[in-house]
């Protein structure tokens, strides 16, 4: 974008908005929004307590773990169906159908099963992220250029071998698919969170909504968005770094 | 001269300009992407009412850039085009093109695809369906009307392309590489109806190949292009008999010789 | 949908999943259920965990709310924030993306809001919305924009973004005006992605209204899972989730039928 012949950078939009939220704030033009200095006021508060400390802990490892679980049976699942038909056959309906389902009804069914903590948090993100990238990895498995697979063979590679080619050169759909998964997966935490309640960030909400604290409720907001964003900046980046791979790969 | 021998002596649309005035002209263009690479450089041509004419030419010469400069759809750095003596600003009514990778609407049956550049210029629906049809069974695709593109064959989809812009009845025929994503046989196919084409339509072709055979089979005239940046280096005018037997011509001594001809002079740009 | 990029990259998944759902014969389907349904038996017969009902019990408790009404009563109540939300996020996040894709400074000052509320946790302003706009109407409907406006408008900005280029050029060579460019080619050549956009959204809509319901206050559905859960009635609560679920990934469904049914007639013999 330039303007009057300047260039100006792409989020600099963002600071257009961040003037306005300011704005808005100050002459109290809407409910929702407190001043945005309140909020970067409210953010030091926020950032110190131990609670917040108690809670990034427990979203970074519930995040972490669930993710994990997530990535590996997600491969695991994708590869079964992209390489055996009657396996895809039973399961593609299933992997589809949770994929566009409202995962958050199913949150309550976990909390009775796994219970107030955070195993509920782990398997609410495992269960966010695990089929797009179940479905993803399917869909580059089943592209694998016949010829690399021929190749592969008559030149007698082993089963091994052969499954290794077939994983990497599905490497880039993997990716896409695992990207997904990070930035549904921050959503998976957010929303076991907040369900569950009584830990984690779903616990600081309840105590700012109980206070009225506007500012801490928005600064709370804003790392988590910056949280989410910033892994989804990272994981693009991994990605840009294997591009070349899926252009060479024809 | 033997492009002269060509022209149809008595063309309509020559009444408000006499025969030998080029129909397009092309002065001096430049044409700079991005302030550094020159795509072409100092293009002075001219383009007879009623010849076939191939811009020939290996990838990265700006062949493409230059047909699209002479449509409108581009604007050179510097020089300008021609048209019928006017300055092109903008596609015209005059020019019609056909593109390389047909661009089809895939939501459109084959006659609306036909009957577009007539839709867009406010036709009445019978009317233009109807001109439409004509040229849909000019180019050999009776009976597929109500067909989707997905439906037809890479050669049928570029008839498609073809009949659309025979239908808006322009002067000048833009073609760019037309025949490249089409297979061998089909592409013969093509090649032989287009000559029987010409012999219909009072048309000026021009079209961008990087097939010297098909350069060489269709063409009264060869533009050779020079690549980085792109410039002419060399305009033939092939003296080959295209009356008779469309395959006499590809055993024609002036076929072959030519063919090689172009070859040798382009062989240095090949890496 | 084509067959080199993934589902997920290409417009969403769930549009891929209908076609390949309606497209698998149809003993693979019921086998695929029956498979499901059986390993759910088998695990709720092992009593694993007390409140994990077997698939039978799940069925009879759901035709026996189903007959006593309370079922019916829920969803009433559930579809109204849903359908209100969804519209708004329809009118707005369309417009919104169609602008961001054919104006340059649209896009400037709103993408960046869109993409982060895109990767963003939406759900976390739920409990920000509850507090501003109390327990009522408003934030059910706030919750279900939220969720459901972004991926819609991201996904028609996109659409439009990834035209053809070949065809906007069409466009322009036969004389279209900007409005012809915009409704003639653009628009119908994005509405496959933008309908893709539209399915995520009504998906993440159904998602944001439960969030709501068991966030805000139990109502519709939301307290037909709370309610059932308190007085331990665990066959119920997993017939109420198991139905909302499939509630959702039928409407779907239906709405992919609709869009082949009303906008695609070149595949309507497809499939």
């Amino acid at each position: 974008m330039t303007l009057y012949g300047f260039r100006i950078p792409k989020f600099a939009a963002l600071f257009f908005w961040i003037v306005v939220w300011e704005i808005v704030g100050q002459f109290e033009l809407m409910l929702l929004f407190p001043p945005f200095t309140e909020v970067l006021a409210a953010m030091t508060d926020v950032v110190t307590t131990p609670s917040f400390v108690e809670a990034a802990r427990i979203t970074a490892y519930c995040y972490l773990v669930g993710l994990s679980l997530a990535v590996v049976a997600g491969i695991g699942l994708g590869l079964l169906m992209g390489l055996v038909p009657a396996a895809d056959k039973l399961l593609n309906m299933w992997v589809n159908i949770f994929l566009s389902a409202p995962l958050s009804a199913l949150v309550p069914v976990i909390m009775i099963l796994f219970g107030m903590g955070e195993p509920t948090v782990i398997v609410t993100v495992f269960m966010f992220a695990v089929w797009i990238i179940a479905l993803d990895t399917r869909a580059g498995v089943q592209h694998v250029s016949p010829s690399l697979k021929e190749m592969a063979f008559s030149f007698g590679a082993s089963r091994v071998q052969r499954l290794k080619i077939v994983l990497l050169s599905a490497l880039p759909e993997i990716l896409a698919g695992i990207r997904l998964g990070v930035i549904r997966g921050v959503k998976g935490v957010v929303i076991g969170q907040l369900l569950v309640s009584i830990i984690g960030v779903g616990a600081l909400f309840s105590l700012y909504s109980q206070n009225f604290l506007m500012g801490h409720f928005w600064a709370l907001i804003l790392i988590l968005f910056a949280f989410a964003l910033s892994l989804a900046e990272l994981i693009g980046r991994l990605e840009q770094k294997v591009e070349y791979y899926a252009g060479a790969r024809g | 001269m033997n492009a002269i021998a060509h022209t149809p002596a008595s063309s309509a649309g020559t009444t408000a300009t006499p025969v030998d005035l080029p129909i397009v002209k092309t002065e001096g263009i430049h044409k700079v992407y991005g302030g550094t690479v020159q795509a072409l450089k100092d293009i002075n041509l001219e383009f007879k009412r009623g010849e076939m004419t191939s811009l020939l030419g290996p990838s990265g010469c700006g062949k493409t850039t230059l047909l699209k400069i002479i449509a409108g759809l581009l604007k050179p750095t510097a020089g300008e085009v021609r048209v019928n003596g006017k300055p092109v600003t903008g596609p015209g009514p005059e020019r019609a093109f056909v593109f390389q990778d047909f661009a089809l609407m895939p939501w459109a049956t084959v006659l609306r695809n036909a009957a577009f550049g007539l839709e867009q210029q406010g036709v009445a629906r019978a009317e233009r369906e109807e001109r439409a049809r004509h040229y849909v069974e000019e180019v050999g695709l009776a009976g597929f009307e109500d067909k989707y593109p997905h439906e037809l064959s890479g050669g049928m989809r570029q008839r498609v392309g073809l009949a659309r812009a025979l239908a808006v009845d322009a002067d000048v025929l833009l073609m760019d590489e037309p025949f490249s994503a089409v297979d061998e046989q089909t592409r013969r196919k093509f090649q032989e109806d287009l000559i029987r084409l010409r012999e219909v339509e009072n048309k000026t072709f021009i079209i961008v190949t990087h097939s010297i055979e098909e350069a060489v089979y269709l063409s009264d005239r060869i533009v050779l292009l020079s690549p980085r940046p792109g410039r002419v280096a060399q305009v033939l005018d092939p003296d080959i008999n295209r009356t008779g037997d469309p395959d006499a011509i590809r055993r024609a001594p002036e076929y072959l010789d030519l063919t090689d001809d172009i070859w040798r002079g382009l062989r240095e740009y090949v890496e | 949908m084509s067959a080199t990029v993934p589902a997920a990259i290409a417009g969403g998944p769930t549009g891929s999943s209908i076609a390949r759902f309606s497209q698998m014969p149809a003993m693979w389907r019921i086998l695929s259920l029956a498979l499901f349904f059986a390993v759910w038996e088998i695990a709720g017969r092992t009593n694993f965990n007390y409140a994990f009902p077997t698939f039978f019990e799940t069925l009879a408790a759901f035709f026996e709310m189903i007959f006593d009404g309370s079922m019916g009563a829920a969803y009433l109540r559930t579809l109204e924030p849903l359908i209100i939300g969804l519209v708004l996020s329809l009118g707005v996040g369309v417009s919104a993306g169609v602008a961001m894709g054919l104006r340059k400074e649209v896009e400037f000052l709103s993408l960046p809001i869109f993409i982060t509320m895109q990767a963003a946790p939406m759900a976390a302003l739920i409990p920000l919305i509850t507090f501003v706009y109390g327990i009522g109407l408003t934030s059910k409907v706030l919750a279900v924009i939220f969720l459901a406006m972004p991926v819609i408008t991201i996904n028609s900005y996109k659409a439009v973004r990834n035209v053809p280029p070949s065809l906007l050029d069409m466009s322009r060579s036969f004389m279209g005006t900007r409005w012809q460019q915009v409704t003639k080619v653009i628009l119908p050549a994005a509405s496959p992605m933008m309908f893709a956009g539209i399915r995520l959204g009504v998906a993440e809509g159904f998602s944001g209204v439960v969030l709501a319901e068991l966030l805000i206050t139990p109502t519709g559905i939301g307290d037909l899972i709370t309610f059932h859960r308190s007085v331990a009635n665990f066959a119920h609560m997993y017939a109420t989730i198991a139905s909302i679920v499939a509630f959702a990934v039928i409407a779907v469904s239906l709405l992919y039928r609709l869009e082949i049914t009303l906008f695609r007639p070149e595949k309507r013999g497809l499939s």
